[in-house]
């Protein structure tokens, strides 16, 4: 593995021998820069929540948000939670994105396997033919022709059969299975085990960290979807993402003109931050745990391609 | 291994071939197969239509916009970060600069507009401090910085990935042999540090080039509508817009088909020039 060095680096890195010491500027600069980029990337994040705590009269009177609420309040989300088109989407996205990356990683999983082994009939061709696909994608149209020739149409099958396989995805499984020892293999065919078996005991248990990261790939972009929501699903049947589009960003425009004639139209202002933190957190709760993997997961694949 | 494939044989190939829809007069009743052939009836008239080429200006403008502004980013925050000697900072920062690329645009495009709207963050600071509010979000002089912006904020933390990666492997004797010589940081960073990562920022850069007629579609398909079609239509929302909204299938695949061809074209041409040059490119 590629990233052995990365991760055998001792906790505390030391400065090289031959390295001297940087200047006061360039420390203060370096000091400045980090911090910049800390704002930038976090100051959104703390706005919004604020706003979302805030009360109604509190964001009104300040203009739209409110950086550190005094006054913090769960009402916001107790309304959205409290069943009704948040609740539903919610429960939609839930149910794809669940359903959705079980599928689709069980799917990359097996292909991934099959194409890893070597003397696997016809694998060849068909990862060119796989690999093609990734440099010329069939296009729009033709895509929506096919799902709605399907009769898929405002099924739920329509978020998740059409994306089920994400070749990036895919040929990063392949190259970390390849990278597992043929030794362990051969020792599996020894004691003879098939192929379901040897991938069951022996390549699942091995590529936790690869499966952790696909998955999370998955389950990522299964949340985050909404376009394919908005183009095949009824407005019944959207998931949050689409519901967030339809009514903050599509919303957001209703409160610029009238936010400043009159405070009522922007009360909504703390509902619509609402929904957009629950978009956000699942994403912030699994993050943290899946986040020490990418640097493995994605250079496997980006190596081996 | 057969249902993956056979998911790759329906909806990729099975969708490719319904490009052929480009070369026919879409009759939504007789379905794609009984509609009539018209050649290349619909290549001629995109050809001759201003809103596709002034689609094909705004992608390449934001293209170029992006590969300028965007692709040193990682690079500066990959070198700014290897630099660090925390361990712990090191990691906490590249927390923080992973983040956004896992949000979805939805939310992006809703957190600038909180940030940079005509009520949002900036402008009742510009108001505080007695300037002129700036509207940035519905200006559609602004709309290509802009959306350059969000791409920079959402992914140029993720990018900094496979620059530190390259960077991890730059082999730490040639730092001291430098060194030695009498090398300070700045000749090392010119004389080591490039030329090792100078594969990896190629093979970007020809990605990069493949993507160029992919100029993020959900991000601009979100914000076609405040600005209008003149500064947000690029290729793909005027398929979208044409083909889905307008009905005009066959036209519109005809379109699409046009960038996934000249697209392919340019990975193609990108990866020769790579191997010239004596890179190794994505594939040899």
């Amino acid at each position: 593995m590629t990233t052995a060095a990365h991760h055998a680096r001792p906790a505390r890195h030391i400065r090289p021998a031959w390295a001297e010491k940087p200047g006061p500027v360039t420390q203060a600069g370096k000091a400045v820069a980090i911090a910049v980029l800390l704002v930038l990337v976090l100051m959104p994040f703390l706005v919004i929540v604020s706003t979302s705590l805030a009360s109604n009269q509190e964001v009104v009177d300040n203009g739209g948000w409110v950086l550190w609420p005094s006054h913090p309040t769960t009402r916001a989300y107790r309304q959205i939670l409290d069943g009704g088109i948040v609740t539903k989407a919610l429960g939609v996205s839930v149910g794809v994105t669940l359903f959705g990356t079980l599928l689709s990683l069980a799917c990359t999983t097996f292909l991934a396997y099959a194409l890893s082994r070597p003397k696997v009939f016809g694998a060849k061709p068909a990862l060119i033919l796989i690999l093609f696909t990734f440099l010329f994608p069939p296009g729009m149209i033709p895509a929506f022709l096919l799902v709605k020739g399907m009769g898929l149409l405002d099924n739920y099958a329509a978020l998740i059969a059409p994306v089920l396989i994400n070749v990036f995805n895919l040929v990063v499984l392949r190259g970390f299975f390849q990278g597992i020892p043929e030794e362990l293999y051969e020792a599996a065919r020894l004691d003879g085990a098939g192929d379901w078996q040897t991938l069951w005991r022996i390549v699942l248990p091995l590529s936790k960290a690869a499966l952790a990261v696909v998955g999370l790939f998955y389950a990522v972009s299964y949340w985050n979807a909404w376009f394919h929501a908005s183009i095949y699903m009824n407005s019944d049947h959207w998931p949050l993402q689409q519901v967030l589009r339809t009514y903050v960003i599509g919303g957001a425009q209703i409160a610029d003109t009238g936010a400043s004639e009159a405070g009522l139209i922007s009360a909504p202002q703390t509902t619509q931050m609402a929904v957009l933190v629950i978009a956000t957190v699942p994403i912030l709760i699994v993050y943290p745990f899946l986040q020490k993997y990418f640097t493995k997961g994605v250079l496997t694949g980006a190596i081996k391609s | 291994m057969l249902p993956g494939l056979a998911y790759f044989l329906l909806f990729h190939y099975g969708a490719f071939i319904g490009n052929a829809v480009a070369f026919k007069e879409y009759v939504p009743f007789d379905g794609l197969w009984a509609s009539p052939w018209v050649g290349v009836e619909n290549f001629n008239r995109m050809f001759g239509d201003p809103d596709f080429w002034h689609a094909t200006w705004n992608t390449l403008a934001i293209a170029l916009l992006q590969l300028i502004f965007f692709f040193p980013v990682p690079l500066a925050i990959a070198l700014l970060l290897h630099g660090l000697t925390s361990d712990l900072l090191r990691r906490f920062v590249q927390s923080v600069v992973y983040l956004p690329h896992f949000l979805s645009w939805v939310i992006v495009v809703a957190l600038f507009q909180q940030v940079l709207g005509s009520t949002g963050l900036l402008n009742s600071v510009l108001g505080d401090a007695g300037l002129h509010a700036v509207d940035i979000i519905g200006n559609p002089d602004a709309y290509k910085p802009l959306v350059v912006a969000q791409v920079v904020w959402k992914d140029a933390g993720w990018g900094t990935i496979i620059f530190l990666a390259a960077l991890m492997q730059v082999d730490e004797q040639s730092y001291e042999a430098a060194a030695i010589d009498g090398a300070g940081p700045w000749r090392r960073f010119w004389h080591v540090t490039l030329p090792s990562i100078r594969p990896v920022i190629v093979l970007l850069l020809i990605m990069r080039l493949g993507d160029v007629l992919s100029v993020g579609f959900e991000q601009m398909l979100l914000q076609r509508s405040t600005v209008g079609p003149g500064a947000g239509e690029i290729l793909d929302t005027f398929v979208f817009w044409q083909g889905l909204v307008g009905g005009d299938t066959g036209y519109a695949a005809a379109a699409g088909l046009f960038k996934g061809v000249v697209g392919a074209a340019l990975v193609f041409a990108a990866n020769k020039v790579a191997h010239r040059l004596g890179e190794q490119g994505i594939y040899k």
